[in-house]
């Protein structure tokens, strides 16, 4: 519906026509779809996540199975806010808790993938099905990477001597009337539009004008099955990449219509959310350079897997 | 009272603090504000998302900014 409005404004009252119509087009619809994608989301997310805060998670996680643990850390990280300046309390805090290293990571690498920005992102570039199966494959990881450095034995690359507490931590849900989770969801949203709608404005555009003149042989040429490599290459650019994820990923879209193959866009969307190098360098204060290098070897060949084999199948 | 501001120096935890200071001045009360960067100590407080508010050695609030209006209603509390 509002594809055929923008289209009808663009080419019968602005009167444009040719290449030049349909980059302003696209650019318009875009815009206008993923930010108002990204206040839905962001505020469904932001308002369930009222109740559960990363204490409650901790205490949930206290004392439970490996298996559980596991699976539990990586659905916890897509409901539960992140920012990696909170990723040295966290941590620690999990060790306190006597939550297996392993599990602390699943729920480290869950946690920054599936953030509500990246979520509203991709469901509003690329549908439901790539959401889910970008969420779906993020958790196999998150499950799968944690369950890997849990098995190496990683407590002695802990840099700080935790002293772990003994009492059962009480695993309590947030109590706040309904108006008061309404009005605290609404202000993260505003915050974190306010933050991120230029990145989506200036990835749009760019998208947009690819969209219009870059050929598609082109793109299919470097990032499509032209280049076997296209896989490995994505996901090394992705990591340094991860404040802005929003500006990043129309650009993927643009690539991915013009021949860049699926599996190719989700290794490198999921290293921009999961492997992040400013979260790398914070940690380096409190584990040593072997588990992160471990950490980070261990999510990239994962990511990497995935992306050739959805080239494979898709 | 004394209010401490945990966080180890992330954006927000700095927001927090400055917020905190306007409620103390708006709320017209004798208040001691700290900011707390110590990770043992914060973990002391059981706080595993920053930035944290603590009032009186009470946890608050964890992992978000208050608006200064709601810092002055915790102070008055």
């Amino acid at each position: 519906m509002w594809y055929e409005y923008s289209k009808e404004f663009i080419y019968n009252i602005v009167e444009l026509d040719g290449k030049l119509a349909d980059a302003t087009h696209f650019f318009i619809y875009d815009t206008i779809k993923i930010w108002f994608l990204l206040i839905t989301i962001i505020f469904i997310v932001s308002f369930l996540r009222t109740w559960v805060n990363t204490e409650y998670v901790r205490a949930h996680l206290q004392g439970k199975s490996s298996l559980y643990g596991h699976v539990g850390a990586s659905l916890f990280g897509i409901i539960t806010p992140f920012c990696s300046c909170s990723a040295i309390p966290l941590f620690l805090g999990f060790i306190q808790a006597r939550i297996p290293v392993g599990v602390t990571f699943s729920y480290l690498i869950s946690a920054p993938m599936n953030n509500e920005i990246a979520i509203a992102m991709l469901f509003g570039l690329f549908g439901f099905k790539v959401t889910a199966i970008y969420i779906g494959f993020g958790l196999l990881v998150a499950i799968l990477g944690g369950y890997f450095i849990g098995k190496m034995g990683m407590e002695k690359e802990i840099l700080m001597d935790i002293k772990p507490i003994d009492t059962d931590l009480e695993a309590s849900l947030t109590k706040l009337s309904i108006k008061e989770r309404s009005k605290e969801a609404w202000d993260y949203t505003y915050d974190i539009f306010k933050k991120i709608y230029l990145y989506v404005l200036v990835g749009v555009g760019v998208g947009a004008w690819i969209h219009g003149y870059i050929p598609t042989d082109f793109i299919a040429r470097y990032t499509g099955e032209g280049n076997p490599f296209a896989v490995i290459i994505a996901v090394l650019m992705g990591i340094p990449m991860y404040s802005n994820a929003a500006g990043v990923m129309p650009l993927v879209e643009v690539l991915t219509s013009k021949g860049m193959l699926l599996g190719t866009a989700l290794s490198f969307m999921m290293a921009v959310t999961a492997l992040s190098l400013p979260e790398a360098l914070i940690l380096k204060k409190i584990i040593s350079l072997k588990l992160i290098g471990i950490f980070f070897t261990i999510v990239g060949s994962g990511i990497i897997a995935i992306g050739y084999l959805f080239n494979l199948i898709l | 009272m004394k209010i401490e501001v945990l966080g180890t120096g992330c954006p927000k935890c700095i927001t927090l603090e400055r917020v905190v200071k306007e409620a103390v001045a708006k709320s017209g009360k004798f208040a001691q504000v700290e900011k707390v960067d110590d990770i043992m100590k914060i973990m002391e407080y059981q706080v595993v998302s920053t930035p944290g508010l603590v009032i009186n050695g009470k946890v608050v609030s964890t992992g978000k900014v208050l608006s200064v209006n709601e810092v002055v209603a915790l102070i008055n509390e």
